[in-house]
């Protein structure tokens, strides 16, 4: 399984920190158009993701196990 | 010595951080300050909330001071940066940066909150008087364009 973590505003909006999904060889992309969908987070693409706590694109490929972080625009400072 | 690049949700303490950047080869600590502003174009604030992706906001302050050293050269960087319910002139942020001579001290940490605001996932949350909202990117400054970390912040 795929642990997914939300944050600021998307935390908010779906109610929880994390889902876990089984997203193993799925590209991020795709779980973007999922999040969006079926979850009603139509901010998910103003975010930057981190897979494992690097930045990485919309074409990287999930791993079993992989954390999946979705990153608002940050704000500290 | 305690770690150079935290995150905590006590008060921060300016002593403590430039203490990490002290040493002999220095001639110049320069520290930069962020608080909690009271009015955003003629919205008052009243009190602030930050929150962060802690282990990758941990992370990538220490990435921006191993930044400063690829740039700077002989640089000591520390940077604390707070978590948690904030009021107006609390300190949310503390840089301090060490170097021999103080240009490259000044250039340095303007450079370290400039790039916070760029890569460190940390959010701040405006209580207003007639609302709340989460806060996106700044645009005091010129952020990256698309308004992320371009490919060279991937691995």
């Amino acid at each position: 399984m795929s642990k997914i973590l939300f944050f600021a505003g998307l935390q908010e909006r779906l109610g929880a920190e994390a889902l876990e999904l089984q997203w193993k060889g799925k590209t991020i992309a795709e779980l973007r158009q999922t999040l969006k969908h079926e979850y009603s987070l139509e901010t998910i693409d103003a975010a930057m993701v981190a897979i494992n706590e690097e930045f990485a694109s919309d074409t990287a490929v999930v791993q079993e196990d992989d954390t999946v972080a979705f990153i608002p625009p940050v704000s500290g400072g | 010595m305690t770690r150079a690049f935290w995150l905590t949700d006590q008060p921060l303490s300016i002593d403590e951080t430039v203490r990490h950047v002290t040493r002999p080869e220095a001639g110049a600590v320069n520290t930069f300050i962020g608080t909690v502003r009271e009015f955003t174009e003629g919205k008052r604030t009243l009190q602030l909330e930050y929150q962060a992706y802690i282990p990758m906001a941990e992370k990538k302050l220490q990435q921006i001071g191993e930044e400063i050293q690829a740039r700077y050269g002989n640089a000591e960087v520390a940077i604390c940066h707070r978590l948690g319910r904030l009021q107006i002139s609390d300190i949310a942020v503390v840089i301090a940066v060490s170097t021999p001579h103080r240009n490259d001290a000044f250039e340095a940490s303007r450079y370290a909150i400039e790039r916070i605001k760029e890569i460190v996932p940390i959010w701040k949350k405006e209580y207003w008087e007639g609302g709340e909202e989460w806060i996106g990117d700044q645009l005091e400054t010129q952020p990256y364009p698309s308004g992320g970390p371009g490919k060279e912040d991937m691995v």
